[in-house]
């Protein structure tokens, strides 16, 4: 592949390989900017890069990742998202039949989520200064009028919830990246949340707050919450979804579930009693049919998230600066 | 009650002029005023004595052959719980208005003694308690200056009884006369109670409305029922220890699989016939500190439960301490378990509430009282050996003692160190004293992270504290560094990171009396901790001084495969450490060593985790030595039921063979970077072999421990012999593997071998629950440099 430096074979690389999978009115429109109609409500907008290794795993690749990840971004603001972008950074001599499966799967994810990919961009590195793909995308969403999400709503007593089993991406990267043999096949929990957000929004419009725990996993969304405020969050352990082969590939490895990466859940913070519809709402989805309370904002141990552990007790559930460092002396 | 005193000379005719004492230490609320008042009067002595911010402070006049008797006993006599650390005489005559010898109330000022520590039951109590002619005849709550709750009870300061639990019990008029009188052992003693004024007990559960709640207790305990009973510093659960069944319920619903329980027995008889105690032993049994000692498993031991202590060969024993517990025992007359009131792993419950709450399903009846525990104090733990004391625990009976420095670290900013983070203890520097809270726990564990803030808010308004520096490990995620860090701000004063294995060694240093100037080695054998060099450490020798050192030998850098599981599972330790010597074909180097991996171990995809650096932090921990060796020999099952058995399970089989045994060969490579480290290839190899000819399991962990001990001291011997600049002076051993009482006898003679002393702890833990002081040392060290 020597698609470097802009012109032609850029060109051909984008009609060929993107365009098919990517068509959409907007896109269609052929100008160098996509021209959308005023939406009612006030406009979000966030983007992500995405870096992945590997590409491809159980349940997904970095092209639906990309999709997913960008759209939930706007989800968590309360929002409905309207249109994506993605920007390409390609290293020479990828294999296009990679980047043909990579762009399928984006195209294919942005039309089961319907919201468009308005607009593009590819760049090609020399070989060495990239590794395989690179997408960045940016979400443009819209949110309701009467919708305040934000970490100055949270108050003690409010419920905690979350969508679903925790750990399953971070798992299924891990046993692809590494080669593990664990004998059993985790997928990826990727998927776009933003249906599910959208009914709860209408369920509960004065629903506190909406995080995905991504990166840090479940531990780090609800550390940051509470970090140097008044409040503390206290969980529940048994009340908290784990897949059976999740648990036993943490429990082989020494890794907290707590502390993995989703691509597919949602941690929702809302009045005590908005719990139960928010929940039956978010059952009816298939990304929420596991979802369940899993603890409360709390006026004790400001600062800190705590655990009611399994036999009973109650630990602090940690915040790691960095990498995890046993700490057992 | 006398006058405040006044130097200035009053109106009138000009009083007789006399001398002016200070007396400085562990002096206020222990009955030290009227002892020297007592003292005073016996001499003819006019005069006052008074307590003040620094101590008490006496003036006295009389004739000067008298007085110089009276410094003596000053010097040279003191009651039980004080601890006089100076008697200053000043020089310049000071006016004496008084005729006779009075007490005078508080001078004021900040006081910042501190407080004592909790006492056991002194003996004029104990007789009390047990004359039916007496008014506290078989009251559980009876004290006096020589004895009682301190920590435990206060709230704030200054120390007197409204700022103490026994606020709500108004004195009657019996004891608020013996409380007023210099003559009687209870002047002034803040938890004074009698049955007519004093805290009652209470028995909820079983047999609640069936009359004496102490009488009903016994009753329960005598039929095999475990009973919560409130003590000084939280609650026990108790239960016969003679009977196998009660001991069985109770680790079961405790869900304690093989912690040992500690036992009290009635008297020292009882003890001594459970097995050989030794002087220093029993000594430590019926100090006021009353401490759990561990004691050598005799005949007598042996015929109790096996379940008390699985897979131990010591017994931890302590005697009644309070009134309570000698009632008890009293009507008992033989062991009871008394093991802490909690689930599992968790603090012991101090509240009431919190007692039925946590203990229902485990207690069948809790014997309370209307005297509330302010502060958790767990009760210590100490072992002994060749060399002294091993403090395992401190906490009950020994904190708030302080550790009083060299006088060349004397001087220099008052430092608050955070400590570690499992068995965590903080400590406040100030001026010589260095006083170290007591055992908190893991701070992982919510409730001892909240009693770690209280206890830190209590410890600096007690010692009226305001720190200069702050220090903390250098593990970013442990909560005390983060705590710390956050006070460091917040006060707008200095963070200082003590490196946790110099902060070993310097609490070692500063424990033994070396101070600034002092060069030494620090040989420092722990589970883990973040090293100067931003890697884990775990088995190193270190040289400097308290200030700073740097690392000169060590042992090598293993894998932890799964991080933390590696602590639970001591055979990911074996496969660790297998795969570190001999490589990809390690099962067939040592094949009997590789057959004792649990069956179904994933040995493949865990190669693969070390091989890959997927959370297998690689570690020089010598704790996780002694988790693979105790894997290999089959001592622990799959995995631990509580932090250190693997190491206690280990030295447990190997004690009665060492005396015989020959040491494994291990062997000493030149290392990376000029650090030497141990090579432990020949020791998995003639471990290989020793299994394959099916050695008894005690042996080869004896021949483990002399081969480990001796590598040790090989490891100080190659550096004094390798490098021109090593340091001088003393070794100090330090570090939670140094609980070990034979690798730390082994190689403390090792090290005189070589013609060098070795230093070891014998009143602060050698573990994490020390680290807070050499934290506060090394960093005043430091600054004041
Ligand atoms: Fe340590
Ligand atoms: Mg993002
Ligand atoms: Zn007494
Ligand atoms: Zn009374």
């Amino acid at each position: 592949m020597s698609h470097g430096g802009g012109g032609r074979a850029t060109a051909e690389l984008i009609r060929r390989i993107f365009a098919p999978h990517f068509a959409n009115p907007l896109l269609e429109q052929g100008h160098d900017v996509a021209r959308l109609e005023r939406p009612e409500g006030r406009i979000v907008v966030s983007t992500d890069g995405h870096v992945i290794s590997p590409l491809f795993f159980p349940g997904g690749d970095i092209g639906s990742l990309a999709v997913h990840g960008t759209l939930n971004d706007v989800a968590m603001g309360g929002a409905r998202p309207i249109a994506l972008t993605a920007g390409f950074v390609i290293e020479e001599g990828f294999a296009l039949a990679d980047l043909e499966r990579i762009a399928a799967s984006m195209g294919a994810a942005a039309r089961r989520a319907g919201v468009p990919i308005a607009t593009g961009d590819t760049k090609v590195v020399e070989r060495g200064k990239g590794d395989g793909v690179f997408i960045t995308t940016t979400g443009i969403g819209v949110v309701p009028d009467g919708v305040e999400i934000g970490p100055d709503r949270l108050a003690a007593g409010q419920a905690v919830l979350l969508s679903g089993t925790l750990g399953d991406h971070g798992v299924a990267i891990l046993s692809q990246r590494q080669g593990l043999e664990f004998g059993t096949t985790i997928r990826s929990d990727s998927a776009a949340l933003h249906r599910m957000v959208a009914d709860m929004v209408a369920a509960a419009p004065g629903l506190a707050l909406l995080r995905d725990p991504t990166r840090g996993g479940l531990s780090a969304t609800l550390n940051e919450l509470v970090e140097g405020t008044r409040l503390g969050i206290a969980i529940d352990e048994a009340a908290i979804p784990v897949r059976g082969e999740v648990a036993s590939a943490c429990e082989l490895l020494g890794l907290d579930p707590l502390h993995i990466a989703n691509e597919g859940k949602l941690v929702c913070i809302c009045d005590a009693r908005d719990a139960e519809p928010l929940l039956a709402v978010m059952r009816r989805h298939p990304e929420g049919r596991e979802a369940v309370r899993i603890g409360s904002v709390t006026a004790e141990q400001p600062g800190f998230v705590r655990m009611t552990t399994a036999i009973g007790g109650t630990r602090i559930v940690d915040w790691l600066s960095g990498e995890q460092l046993p700490r057992i002396c | 009650m006398g006058t405040v005193p006044k130097v200035a000379a009053q109106a009138g005719p000009a009083p007789r002029m006399g001398r002016l004492i200070r007396v400085r230490g562990q002096v206020q609320a222990v009955g030290y005023r009227p002892f020297v008042w007592q003292a005073a009067r016996a001499l003819g002595l006019a005069g006052a004595v008074c307590n003040d911010g620094e101590g008490v402070l006496i003036r006295v006049a009389g004739a000067s052959e008298a007085i110089a008797r009276f410094v003596a006993q000053l010097r040279g006599e003191a009651p039980p719980l004080a601890r006089v650390l100076a008697v200053e005489l000043l020089d310049a005559p000071v006016p004496v208005p008084e005729e006779d010898f009075v007490i005078a109330a508080s001078a004021g000022g900040a006081v910042a003694t501190g407080i004592v520590p909790d006492a056991a039951t002194c003996p004029e109590c104990l007789a009390e308690l047990r004359d039916p002619g007496d008014r506290r005849f078989g009251y559980a709550f009876g004290n006096c200056t020589h004895c009682g709750p301190r920590l435990s009870i206060i709230r704030q300061l200054p120390y007197d009884r409204a700022h103490t639990s026994m606020a709500p019990f108004a004195l009657c008029p019996d004891c608020a006369r013996e409380y007023a009188d210099p003559a009687d052992r209870r002047f002034h003693a803040q938890p004074i109670a009698c049955p007519a004024c004093g805290p009652q007990l209470t028995l909820t559960g079983e047999g609640a409305d069936a009359g004496d709640p102490l009488a009903r207790a016994i009753d329960l305990l005598r039929g095999g029922r475990i009973v919560a009973v409130k003590g000084l510093g939280g609650f026990h659960l108790a239960c016969r220890a003679a009977d196998p069944a009660a001991v069985a319920r109770l680790r079961a619903r405790k869900g304690r699989d093989a912690k040992p329980f500690a036992l009290m027995v009635p008297s020292l008889d009882h003890a001594r016939a459970l097995g050989p105690l030794g002087a220093e032993a029993e000594a430590c049994l019926v100090s006021p500190a009353a401490p759990i000692v561990l004691v050598p498993m005799g005949p007598g031991a042996h015929a109790l439960p096996e379940g008390l202590a699985p897979g131990q060969d010591h017994l931890g024993l302590m005697l009644p301490y309070t009134p309570l517990h000698h009632l008890l025992m009293d009507a008992l007359g033989e062991p009871l378990v008394m093991t802490s009131g909690n689930r599992s792993e968790e603090p012991q419950v101090i509240e009431d509430g919190a007692a039925h709450e946590r203990l229902a399903g485990i207690a069948d009846a809790w014997l309370g009282h209307d005297r509330a525990i302010v502060n958790r104090i767990d009760d210590s733990v100490i072992a002994f050996d060749a060399l002294g004391p091993v403090v395992l625990r401190r906490a009950r009976g020994m904190a708030p003692d302080p550790v009083v420095l060299p006088e060349s670290l004397a001087h220099g900013p008052r430092v608050l160190a955070m400590g570690g983070e499992l068995k965590a203890t903080f400590c406040l520097l100030r001026g010589r004293e260095a006083v170290l809270s007591q055992h908190v726990g893991d701070l992982e564990d919510a409730a001892a992270l909240a009693d770690y803030r209280r206890l830190l808010d209590l410890y600096r308004d007690l010692y009226a504290f305001t720190p200069e520096a702050i220090a903390v490990d250098g593990h970013p995620d442990y909560l005390s560094t983060r705590l710390g860090r956050d006070m460091a701000q917040a006060l707008g004063v200095p963070l200082v990171v003590a490196d946790h294995h110099h902060a070993h060694m310097a609490a070692c240093l500063a424990e033994n009396g070396v101070g600034l100037e002092g060069e030494a080695l620090g040989l420092i054998c722990d589970g883990l901790g973040l090293g100067a060099d931003g890697t884990l450490w775990g088995g190193e020798l270190l040289g400097g001084t308290c200030a700073a050192s740097r690392r000169l030998a060590g042992l090598p850098a293993v894998a932890l495969p799964g991080g933390a599981a590696a602590m639970k599972q001591p055979w990911r330790n074996l496969l660790a450490h297998l795969l570190h010597a001999f490589g990809s074909e390690w099962e067939a180097a040592v094949p009997a060593l590789a057959a004792r991996l649990p069956r179904g171990a994933p040995r493949r995809v865990l190669a693969q985790a070390i091989g890959q650096g997927l959370n297998a932090p690689r570690c020089s921990s010598a704790g996780r030595v002694f988790d693979a060796l105790a894997a290999a020999l089959g001592l622990c099952g799959e995995a631990l039921s509580y932090e250190g058995q693997a190491a206690m399970a280990l030295e447990a089989c190997a004690r009665p063979f060492v005396a015989a045994a020959q040491g494994y060969p291990i062997a000493l490579d030149a290392g990376e970077g000029g650090v030497p480290r141990l090579d432990f290839a020949p020791l998995w190899r003639a471990l290989d072999a020793d299994i394959g000819h099916g050695v008894e399991a005690g042996l080869a962990a004896a021949r483990f421990h002399l081969a480990f001990a001796d590598a040790l001291v090989a490891l100080v011997d190659c550096v004094a012999v390798a490098k021109g600049d090593y340091p001088q002076g003393p070794v100090a051993l330090s570090g939670g593997v140094f609980n070990n009482r034979i690798l730390r006898e082994r190689v403390a003679a090792g090290i005189a071998g070589l013609g060098r002393e070795a230093l070891v702890h014998r009143r602060v833990p050698a573990g994490d629950g020390g680290l807070a002081l050499g934290q506060a040392v090394a960093t005043r060290a430091r600054l004041a440099a």
